[in-house]
């Protein structure tokens, strides 16, 4: 808690301001301390926090001064955390609220959420450094933490060398994880071998296991380049897959059975939801013969492009009215659709005044819109 | 009285107890809900009601279908019935409420007329007579409670037609 110093709050030139959040609590180490309620924001050179019923409270962190971040997920009654572990302060440093603390960590809880983005926002400015190839106002620079065996070197050298540095590193952690990919699959490979003594019940374990690694290719992405790209050809890859598929379901998927059919047919690579769904939000935009619709209660669906959800709306309204009224579940029966896909379509057919609900203690239940029918 | 009342289709329609969500659906459901509460109060002479009462009656409780129009829901007819014209609040809290199956206006009018057919301008009437004299018995100011009537005399005679 002895890194912060007094800051007035504003912004130097070619400081940016990246992400801000309310209700943010600083602790010193474990200790709550007096600064409760803030808000807490993230410039491409510092984390500022100016207290939210004082505005004249406001200290600052630089972000050279953070060695690593870690995450701590919420629990019942407690916040979502960051924990932010710090260099030792410098000698020259400007005054703060704390003249020493015995600790060498922070932790900021986010009482009014907000922790994931922020979190995200702060790796990616410590991974990008943008503060050291953006000169700010002297006052900020003094305040750098030692850097053991660094040369503060300056000009278009200076930056070549921190772009050298930063390309070593990097090459360091792929190196780290092609090893960890090279053990996770030389695991795999024993397990598919060994596969009656296994229970397919482990083996999707250890698969899960795998996918929440993120195992899922860091080489291929390697290979491609850069996320989109590797995205594009993933979209590609999908069209061909799900053809099929989606031919033999009526034209129309959930994305979660999109996800399960196929990684199942991965097999071992297995594909993280955030990849499925940033590969099928481009389907359209590659001009393929499918494509993501989002309704309007939020669930997504993988649709041929020749099949029109619209149009079976009418067929959906013959089979309400031949039955007088039916559930979501009746009518998923019925017509042979999962039941989540069946009540997307009697709300869009509600939303488009064919049909109207019944709901009671008996259930949901639609009927034909006698209101605009009958007089 | 409360035998021969016609209910409406839609009091057997079971969507007709839920809110609807499509704005277009709900506006039709909103007018039935509204004509069906002005002529169940008229027939029923019922001319103020509390919400806790209206939740009960059969108007909003079809218990045949087992269906009953939730209690926010009610509030929401009300409202429409209040923008109308055809209800009024007794108290802040809203909980109890007058219901004008004709709006104050339309009761202005059909005092003028009455009282222009039968010659009998510019002559005083009690509020008894004109609702409950001899001379209106066919007419159709039978039926008005007497708060409609005095709400009724001071829109006609708002129209300067009528001394007050």
């Amino acid at each position: 808690m002895d890194r912060f110093v007094w800051t007035s709050g504003l912004l130097e030139i070619n400081e940016t301001l990246v992400i801000q959040q309310r209700g943010v609590r600083i602790y010193d180490g474990e200790e709550k301390i007096k600064f409760d309620a803030g808000t807490l924001l993230l410039s491409t050179h510092r984390l500022i926090w100016r207290d939210q019923k004082n505005h004249e409270c406001c200290m600052a962190i630089l972000l050279s001064q953070i060695v690593f971040i870690e995450e701590q997920a919420a629990g019942i009654g407690k916040s979502a955390k960051i924990v932010v572990h710090l260099h030792p302060p410098p000698s020259n440093k400007e005054p703060g609220p704390f003249q020493s603390s015995k600790n060498s960590y922070i932790k900021l809880s986010f009482k009014e959420h907000g922790q994931i983005e922020f979190y995200r926002r702060l790796s990616e400015e410590m991974t990008q450094r943008r503060w050291e190839n953006m000169p700010v106002s002297q006052s900020l620079q003094t305040n750098r933490g030692p850097q053991p065996g660094r040369i503060r070197a300056v000009g278009i050298v200076g930056i070549e060398r921190k772009l050298e540095e930063k390309r070593k590193e990097t090459d360091k952690n792929i190196s780290e994880a092609k090893e960890m990919v090279e053990l996770s699959k030389s695991i795999a490979n024993k397990i598919k071998d060994k596969q009656g003594d296994i229970t397919e019940d482990e083996t999707i374990r250890f698969k899960s296991y795998l996918l929440s690694m993120g195992i899922a290719n860091p080489v291929t992405r390697e290979t491609y380049g850069s996320g989109t790209q590797y995205h594009m050809q993933l979209a590609k890859q999908l069209a061909g897959i799900l053809q099929g598929p989606l031919e033999e379901r009526g034209g129309i998927m959930s994305l979660t059975e999109v996800y399960c059919l196929v990684n199942r047919a991965r097999g071992m690579e297995l594909l993280s939801p955030e990849d499925l769904v940033n590969a099928c939000k481009m389907l359209e935009a590659l001009k393929l013969p499918l494509r993501l619709r989002v309704f309007d209660s939020g669930v997504m669906v993988i649709e041929l492009q020749s099949h029109k959800e619209e149009e079976m709306v009418a067929s959906a309204l013959e089979t309400v009215s031949e039955k007088g009224s039916l559930t979501s579940e009746e009518f998923a029966k019925l017509v042979g659709m999962s039941v989540l896909l069946a009540k997307e379509r009697l709300l869009l057919a509600e939303k488009m005044g064919h049909l109207c609900r019944d709901d009671s203690v008996e259930g949901l239940r639609f009927y034909p819109n006698l209101f605009m029918t009958q007089s | 009285m409360a035998m021969s009342f016609e209910w409406p289709w839609q009091y057997r329609f079971p969507p007709f107890f839920t809110l609807q969500p499509n704005v277009d659906t709900r506006q039709k459901q909103l007018a039935a809900w509204c004509s069906l509460v002005l002529s169940f109060c008229r027939l029923h002479k019922q001319s103020s009601m509390t919400v806790m009462e209206a939740q009960e009656s059969p108007l909003f409780n079809n218990v045949k279908l087992q269906r009953k129009l939730p209690v926010e829901s009610i509030q929401v007819v009300l409202e429409e019935l209040r923008k109308k014209g055809n209800l009024e609040w007794l108290d802040k809290n809203k909980s109890s409420f007058l219901i004008m199956w004709r709006r104050p206006e339309e009761w202005g009018k059909l005092i003028y007329q009455w009282v222009s057919r039968s010659g009998q301008n510019n002559s005083v009437f009690t509020l008894y007579e004109l609702t409950n004299g001899e001379d209106t018995e066919d007419e159709a100011l039978q039926p008005c409670p007497a708060h409609h009537s005095r709400w009724a005399k001071l829109e006609a005679s708002s129209e300067s037609k009528l001394p007050d």
